[in-house]
């Protein structure tokens, strides 16, 4: 089984430091000596008990204020699989960083509070998941403790947020009531809660299978460098280096060159380890082509019969994450596009998106730091792209300041369905 | 003798060794192209060799085109020393030393004089001179985020400023893998390729692709005095006082850096396979275990990355 990576978001009082901390501790990923050195800081804060939260906290500042504030990431494995975890802050104020968690997470983790219910955190968390591609999303309703290991403090918030991941199109979500704190029901099943018939978290987390739809995607592959090593055993060699975005592509197969279009014949695929008779998505690989082509950084080697869109204007879901600046029409921007970097003009900002009411959208002249709108670009250059929800690789960009070379927005090519009509 | 069977096990890791060695790869490329003058930080230890080792890889069947840095306290194991200009020769590349000697010497940096001071931080200078004098825009640095928790907040690409500064507070969002390398002259970006790899993940990946490592990483014999609970090399960079006592013992290095800070482990793990079995079930982190400079402080590490440590 691939590894798993994981986004969760949480706030200052959810829990969700303390159930990392439980899942690095129970899975053993934690050495003796930082157990020893969050014991410590754990007494002159003179906590009544050891709090697991410390383990995770990396900064100062994150210790002193005991709040998450950057991503931060986790490494833990069981025999059964590795996983990534993208730990990041839940208040609206950082929700550049749990976009940028989600980014490159197959599962979203969300974390409600049993006393609670669902507030409207746990809904931007799903939202944010959504809109950023992940399709499964595992729900933990912490805190079981402290309402009695109930099955009634359980099943309203259940009920609510399966509504709401419903209409967000989400492929696979699963519910499980836990006690962080005291460890229910996150390695080991709990005996407290004989109502809840499933697994606990983790063995949950091992044995998730990710769907394979990007297995049947067409191919795409954004070169990144031409390797030309110039040197006599090599006269002739030119390589295109690059990590295929989506589908897989075999020796023999005629692909088409973007954004000229030219077809020809991949002769030879190279992979780390030598050479290949086909590859497929996420490796990172050297291609040879039949044809003398012009193909430089930038170009897009595709399946010759399923071609992407090759325009220079695009609709997209931006979040906004500059914090001295603004998007607003007319704006200029760099944006890096797979391997492309060209200048973007904002033609329009449509609308700006309610993140807790993802189908609520109104009108607006700008999109501040962590706002998330749906923007019309054009680009200087065309850029030879596919929609987000088809393909991340080639669906994503960045968008960097050119004075400051900060970056400042983060866009997924495209509209998602279960967006509300502008002005609705 | 039966070769054993393949178990699933393997099987699990080497799927997952796969994907880390593509990320790396990718990372690798775009550094190469999107940077003028990139630079790779070498210390003859496990993670800089296998971070070379993926760079050959990703770049095959050209040459590196970019030459190896050191930053040489002086003070390093004559065995990994040895390594890294052979390593250096049978590539074909450049290797570029800052050295910190010659900087005591020219009196660019002045020695602590406390007692259980180390060249560790004289480094900082060292680099950040030679990351100016040689115009490097990009460095590869083999640091991973699992090793300490301030490196867990790191980015991929980690921008510098013109003082080589890392502000944690202040850090570029990175999303998928599009990294943003734009800079000012002047400003570099410390480019992280391991950084989703844990130490367990370097040395299955040593095993799997039959890499050489420097022999002070396998079970010897040597002589060590034990100060704070580690053992310490004796050498001519580091002697016992206080009435600490000398004795040879077996021992192993879970990192190589600085002599007078990198302690050994009583070990007899001779090979990699016995390496990898003790490190699976090691309760102390690698730093911990081994690294003096990370014991003085909580936020020790956070501290020497703001001021633009490795």
């Amino acid at each position: 089984m691939e590894l798993l990576r994981i986004a969760t978001a949480g706030s200052v009082d959810d829990g969700k430091s303390t159930l990392i901390g439980r899942l690095l501790f129970d899975s053993k990923a934690i050495y003796d000596d930082v157990l020893d050195s969050a014991e410590q800081h754990s007494r002159r804060q003179s906590s009544e008990y050891f709090n697991l939260a410390l383990l995770t906290d990396g900064l100062k500042a994150e210790r002193e204020q005991g709040i998450t504030i950057d991503v931060a990431y986790r490494y833990f494995s069981t025999p059964k699989r590795k996983f990534i975890l993208a730990d990041t802050p839940g208040h609206v104020q950082y929700t550049r960083n749990m976009v940028t968690g989600a980014s490159t997470a197959d599962v979203a983790l969300i974390i409600v509070d049993a006393r609670h219910g669902v507030v409207e955190q746990s809904r931007r968390h799903a939202v944010i998941g959504a809109l950023l591609g992940i399709r499964h999303v595992v729900v933990c309703v912490n805190k079981m403790d402290l309402v009695d290991f109930k099955e009634e403090a359980f099943r309203p918030i259940q009920d609510d947020l399966h509504a709401l991941l419903e209409e967000l199109e989400i492929e696979s979500h699963h519910f499980i009531p836990i006690s962080a704190l005291e460890g229910d029901n996150v390695v080991e099943k709990s005996d407290r809660m004989p109502w809840y018939e499933d697994g606990p978290l983790l063995p949950h987390l091992e044995n998730l299978e990710l769907s394979d739809l990007t297995q049947d995607a067409p191919f795409r592959f954004p070169v990144q460098y031409v390797i030309r090593p110039l040197s006599n055993q090599y006269h002739d060699y030119r390589g295109y280096a690059g990590t295929i975005a989506s589908g897989s592509v075999e020796v023999g197969q005629e692909i088409a060159v973007m954004p000229s279009g030219a077809t020809t014949t991949v002769t030879h695929i190279e992979s780390p380890d030598g050479e290949v008779t086909s590859a497929g998505e996420a490796e990172a690989v050297t291609i040879r082509i039949a044809d003398n082509l012009d193909i430089s950084r930038g170009a897009l080697l595709s399946s010759a019969s399923e071609r992407p869109t090759s325009d220079n204007t695009l609709d997209a879901t931006v979040c906004w994450m500059g914090e001295r600046s603004s998007l607003r029409s007319g704006a200029m921007l760099r944006i890096k596009h797979a391997t492309h970097t060209a200048r973007a003009m904002v033609n329009e900002l449509q609308c700006k998106i309610d993140i807790n009411h993802v189908s609520v959208t109104e009108a607006s002249e700008e999109l501040k730091l962590n706002e998330i709108g749906q923007v019309t670009l054009r680009t200087s250059e065309p850029l030879v792209f596919d929609q987000y929800a088809s393909s991340r690789g080639t669906g994503s960009f960045i968008l960097i300041d050119e004075s400051t070379n900060e970056t400042v927005g983060a866009g997924m090519i495209g509209r998602p369905p279960y967006l509300g009509e502008i002005g609705s | 003798m039966n070769s054993p069977e393949p178990n699933s096990n393997d099987l699990l890791t080497s799927s997952q060794l796969k994907a880390l060695e593509a990320e790396s790869i990718h990372i690798i490329r775009e550094v190469v192209a999107e940077f003028e003058k990139p630079g790779l930080l070498f210390s003859g230890g496990k993670d800089s060799i296998v971070m070379l080792h993926l760079a050959v890889k990703a770049l095959q069947p050209a040459k590196l085109p970019f030459p190896i840095v050191h930053i040489d306290t002086g003070h390093n194991f004559p065995e990994a020393i040895e390594y890294r200009d052979r390593t250096a020769k049978n590539l074909g590349i450049d290797l570029v030393v800052g050295s910190v000697p010659e900087a005591l010497e020219s009196g660019r940096v002045q020695a602590s004089t406390l007692p259980g001071a180390s060249r560790n931080r004289l480094q900082t200078p060292v680099l950040l001179d030679t990351i100016r004098d040689r115009k490097f825009d990009a460095v590869f640095g083999g640091a991973r985020r699992d090793e300490e928790r301030a490196r867990a907040k790191e980015r991929v690409y980690s921008f510098r400023d013109e003082f080589g500064q890392w502000d944690p507070k202040n850090q570029r969002p990175e999303l998928w893998n599009l990294y943003n390398g734009f800079t000012n002259t002047g400003q570099h970006i410390r480019v992280f390729p391991l950084s989703n790899w844990t130490e367990l993940d370097i040395w299955q990946y040593i095993l799997e692709e039959n890499i050489e490592l420097p022999s002070i990483y396998f079970a010897h014999e040597r002589e060590v005095f034990e100060r704070d609970g580690m053992l310490m090399a004796y050498s001519e960079f580091l002697k016992p006082e206080n009435g600490e006592k000398v004795f040879t013992e077996k021992v192993r290095f879970r990192t190589v850096g600085d002599m007078t800070i990198t302690g050994g482990l009583k070990s007899d793990a001779e090979t990699l396979e016995q390496v990898i079995a003790e490190i699976a079930v090691a309760r102390v982190s690698e730093r911990g275990a081994s690294r003096a400079d990370d014991r003085t402080a909580e936020a020790a590490m956070e501290d020497r990355k703001r001021e633009g440590y490795f």
